[in-house]
This record gives structure tokens, sequence and C-alpha cells, in this order.
């Protein structure tokens, strides 16, 4: 409106061509020094992954056999075997799962789309976020104190599943509650518009359309807690165990554990059979990542 | 709006579309009858002592600048401007007789009698016949026949079925934007309203599109009420029967749609529609 308003030429000009084109190499030059500065950076992070993989797999590869997947732990390296770690954290995962997913995904849900703006609920929201950043020992306390202690459920694998899921809570709330968000706000109102109560628009359209990103959020969660060792010890979970569990309430061993354990070992020889747990135990991550991926790629919706 | 404004009063009846004489219409039952409602956003007061009446088998157009609470009212009249956090309201608006803010009074049912239509399309990510079929399917009807039915007739209803009938599996957001937003009508149809709500239905779309959703207006008058906000002043002249004038969230005049267009009784409507202001 304002620049038909003013007379043609009337515009005072504050850019002057001569002086852009002059300080353009000088920019240039900034965003190229910036470019291989970052560059660097991935390269490091990379390096460092490749020493890595590098070591773990020319280490453990020897010692991957199908006598390793089939062994109880062993005093002796060649006879050691991750059968009752393996077994374990799938167990600890069968818990872990159901456990976390549906005390998260519902938090989430009141806090997106029942709870009321006020103070009390923002207070809540903050804390959740910041819940996600204490460290897992914490959790492992509380783990002993209430599910091993109070509870009486001993170093169960229903105990260390309870802890886990305490810990990962936090994360899969705030993942969950990022993509009931993203859910357009108009939709909802077409469904409301409609005479849908509230239930009816979360399970038809709000759900369908943040399920990826919810389940996404939970698997790398998930991740995490297949990865923890520190809550495990506190709750006083074995390292040593000749049998596998038949039951939630038995005992029973985890991946990290198994390999913490051996990793500590004076003989040369355990370091090996640590890094062939270490591959097991990056094997079963990687394919959860990408189970996590796929889902993101199939189901991703776009509006 | 200024090429309206010039032809004299015969032309500008002629273009108004060809309303059946203002007397008989008076005598249709009231469907919406608000009265002294007032309406806050928090501390903003939104709608001032609001009274309209709205007769059955009308076109009611609501017309006003921006900002003058035309989709707040609209919005209130389905409650959903109660989604907003801090909304206050007083006063009532009677739906056939009964007080909507009524404590007892069930929003959901309100919202399956008086379907809506926003002003930008708002399918579901879904298929076209699963859009259609959402509101007949919240409402218990699972019988793949009878919303088979449903779909058929609401995609006729809005014009839309003979675009649509060989791909309805696809999903809606495929369409272009004119043709979600008449998905949007169709979808507002299968649940079979008493009135339908349209939020300036036709300012995302291109005339030819404009053109078919007026004309649909004009078809669908014929068994329902259709209350229309719209920026348009001959879109509100060619298609409504009534029009209602609001600025600054108070209704300024309301009368037939003739009347407001040649001969309003404020200088500020016809301030408006002459477009010096707005
Ligand atoms: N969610 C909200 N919260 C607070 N104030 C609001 C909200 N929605 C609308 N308002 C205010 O209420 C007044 C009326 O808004 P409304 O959306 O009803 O205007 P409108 O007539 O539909 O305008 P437009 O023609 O631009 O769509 C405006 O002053 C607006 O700022
Ligand atoms: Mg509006």
């Amino acid at each position: 409106m304002r620049i038909t308003e003013q007379q043609p030429g009337v515009n005072k000009r504050f850019i002057d061509p001569a002086s852009v084109s002059k300080r353009m190499d000088g920019r240039k030059i900034t965003n190229s020094v910036f470019k291989t500065l970052f560059f660097m950076a991935t390269l490091v992070a990379l390096l460092v992954l490749g020493i890595l993989f590098y070591r773990i797999l020319s280490q453990g590869i020897g010692f991957l056999s199908a006598d390793f997947f089939q062994n109880f732990a062993s005093r002796f390296p060649e006879k050691a075997g991750i059968k009752a770690a393996l077994v374990g954290s799938l167990w600890l995962m069968a818990v872990v799962a159901p456990v976390s997913m549906f005390h998260g995904i519902g938090t989430a849900i009141y806090l997106e789309e029942y709870a009321k703006k006020n103070r009390v609920n923002d207070f809540i929201r903050m804390n959740i976020s910041n819940l996600a950043g204490v460290p897992s020992v914490v959790f492992g306390l509380l783990g002993l104190t209430i599910f091993v202690r109070a509870l009486a459920l001993g170093n169960s694998i229903l105990a260390a599943g309870f802890t886990m899921s305490l810990l990962i809570l936090p994360v899969i709330i705030v993942a969950a509650q990022e993509a009931i968000r993203a859910v357009p706000q108009h939709v909802r109102e077409a469904s409301y518009g409609m005479g849908a109560t509230k239930w009816q628009t979360i399970v038809r359209v709000v759900l369908p359309s943040a399920i990826p990103g919810i389940l996404t959020g939970s698997i790398l969660a998930l991740s995490r807690a297949v990865g923890e060792t520190a809550p495990l010890i506190v709750i006083g979970v074995p390292v040593i165990i000749q049998f596998l569990p038949s039951g939630v309430m038995d005992t029973f061993t985890a991946l990290p554990m198994q390999i913490y354990d051996w990793a500590k070992r004076p003989q040369a020889d355990f370091q090996k059979v640590a890094s062939a747990g270490i591959i097991v135990l990056m094997a079963f991550l990687l394919l959860m990542n990408s189970i996590a991926v796929l889902i993101r790629n199939k189901f991703q919706k776009r509006y | 709006m200024v090429q309206l404004m010039n032809r004299t009063d015969k032309e500008t009846q002629a273009a108004v579309s060809p309303v059946e004489a203002p007397i008989r219409e008076t005598a249709k039952p009231v469907v919406y009858d608000t009265k002294q409602l007032n309406l806050w956003y928090g501390s903003h007061h939104a709608l001032k002592n609001i009274d309209l009446p709205i007769r059955e088998n009308e076109v009611t157009a609501i017309i006003g600048p921006s900002g003058c609470g035309k989709s707040t009212y609209i919005k209130t009249l389905n409650r959903m401007v109660e989604l907003v956090d801090g909304v206050r309201t007083s006063g009532e608006i009677l739906y056939r007789g009964r007080n909507i803010f009524d404590a007892k009074y069930s929003v959901e049912e309100l919202r399956t009698r008086v379907g809506m239509v926003f002003q930008k399309p708002n399918p579901f990510p879904k298929s076209i016949y699963d859009n259609i079929a959402y509101g007949p399917r919240i409402h218990g009807i699972k019988n793949k026949k009878i919303l088979d039915e449903i779909v058929e007739q609401s995609l006729r209803g809005a014009a839309i079925w003979d675009e649509v009938k060989d791909r309805l599996s696809t999903n809606a957001y495929s369409l272009s934007g004119g043709q979600q937003q008449r998905i949007c009508i169709a979808r507002a149809l299968a649940i079979e309203p008493d009135v339908i709500l349209m939020d300036e239905p036709t300012s995302a779309l291109d005339p030819i599109s404009t053109l078919k959703v007026e004309e649909l207006v004009q078809e669908l008058k014929e068994n329902y009420s259709i209350i229309i906000v719209t920026h348009n002043m001959q879109q509100a002249a060619r298609i409504s029967d009534k029009t209602a004038f609001f600025l600054n969230g108070e209704v300024i005049e309301f009368d037939d749609t003739n009347k407001i267009f040649q001969n309003p009784a404020d200088q500020r409507t016809e301030d408006y529609i002459s477009g010096r202001f707005g």
C-alpha cells in the first residue's frame, strides 16, 4: 500500500551495489572456512566411531560362534557364552516396552489433549523434560528403594523392568508429546465439528497421525534401556547365571552387565569375549534403530 | 465492490440473486435465536450484545471488516469457540428453542445437528471415502452398505461425486484445494445436519471452484439453513437472503440482503459495502 502511494523514483536507495560486490569475496571466504570447520567436526566423530568399530570387530569376531550364543557364563574365556544375558535382555524388554509405552503415551495424551493450560500443568510439563536429564544411577537407587525393597520384588526381571521403565519414561513422554503436538489443530477441529467426543478424536484422528513419531521415539528410548548398566548394578542384578529365567519374578542378567563383567576380568582373552558381547549388543541396538527408521519412513503422514 | 456501487438500483437488484418475496420469508421459523450474546477472550470483549434471529431454509451472510468477530460468532453457534482457553460468554443462543449454553446441553449433540465448513479446507489425512464416512461412523453406523450410500449421496450433494467416484480410496490430500473444500462440505452433509455453518468457505478457492460452492449453497438451502461468513460483497449479495453487518463485535445492521445492499439504514454499513473502509 505505502509503496504505491510514493512517487516513483522518490524511494531512497540504501544498498550500494559497488560495496556489496566488494564485500562479496570476504563473505564467501568466511562461508567456506566454516564449512571446512564443521566438516572436520563431523570427521572427528566418524573417525572415533570407525576406530571403535574396527577394534571391537577385529577383537571379537573370532569369538562369535554358534557356541557363544548357546553357552552360559564360564570361568574359561573359550567356553564363555552370552545366552543368559541375551535372553535376559529380551525378558527385560518384554517388561519395559509395554510398561513404559503404555504409561508414557498415556501421560503424553493427557498432557497434550486433556490437561488445561495452567501453571500446575506447565510445571509438570517442564519437570518431565528435566527428569530426562537425571542420571541413570539415581533411577537405580529409586528402583532399589521402591521395587526391590518396599515392594519386595527382589532383583527380579520385574523390578529391573520397572526401574528401566521409569528411566526412559520421560524420553517417551517428551517424544510422544511432540508427535501429538505435530498433528495440526485444524484436523482436530474438523472432528469436533462433527460431534466427535474427545476420545473419538484422539483415537481416530490424533493417534493415527502421531503413532509413527510416538513409535520412533519409544524405540529409541527402549534401545537406551537395552544399553544401560548402572541401574542394574544398583538394584543388584547378578552377572553369573547358569539358568534361563522362566518368569518375570526370576532373577536374570542383561547384555551390558555381562559385557561389563567380562571387560573387568584380568585375562586378555576375556577382553575379546567382551568385544564379541559388544558386537551382539550393537547388533541388537542397530536392529531396533532400523525398525524405528522403517516405521518412520513407512507411516509418516504429510499435511 | 466499486462496480456494485456504480450500478443503478435496478441493475443491482438484477445482480442480487433473485430472492423470493421478503414478506413470505419472515414467516419461516427461527432456527437460531441469539439474545444479548457477549463473548470475551480473556479480557478482550469480542462480541457485544448480539441479537440475531436466524431463520430456517435461508442463507444468512455475515459480513464485516477483519477482526470484527465474524468467525468468533459462527464458532459460538456450535460452541467450537470453547476450544480456546479463557473464553467467557454471557447471554443465550437458542437453537430450536433450547439454550445451547445450558449446562445439560451436550456439545456433541449440538455439533451433530450443526455442521461446519472451515475457512481452510481441512480434510483428514485419510481416503476420500473415510473422510465422508467419518461422521456417520462416530455416530455408530457400521453397516458398509449404508455407509456406501451415505458417501455417494453426500458427495453428490456437494457436487463432487463425478470428479472423485473412481478414486474414493485415494487420500483426500491428493485433491485440489477446491475439491478438498467440497469434500469438507460433503463431510458436513454426511451427518445430515439441520444447519450448516461456513466460515469463508471460498476464500482459498479459484473463481470456478468458488462458483461451484456458491451454486451448491443455493441448492443446499432447500434443505438446510446456512450461515456463511464472507469477505466478498458480491458473494453475499448473490447468495444470501439475509445479511448481518458486524463491526467491532457488534451487529450494526441485520436485514434482507436486498435492503442491506441497496438501501442500508446505517451510514457505517453503506461505507463498508461501498468499500470506503474495511
Ligand atoms: N483465540 C483467540 N484468542 C484471543 N483473541 C482472539 C482469538 N480469536 C480471535 N480473537 C480476537 O477476537 C476478535 C474477533 O476475531 P475473529 O476471528 O472473530 O474475527 P473475524 O471477523 O473472523 O476476522 P477475519 O475476517 O479476519 O477472519 C479479534 O480482535 C481477534 O483478535
Ligand atoms: Mg474469520
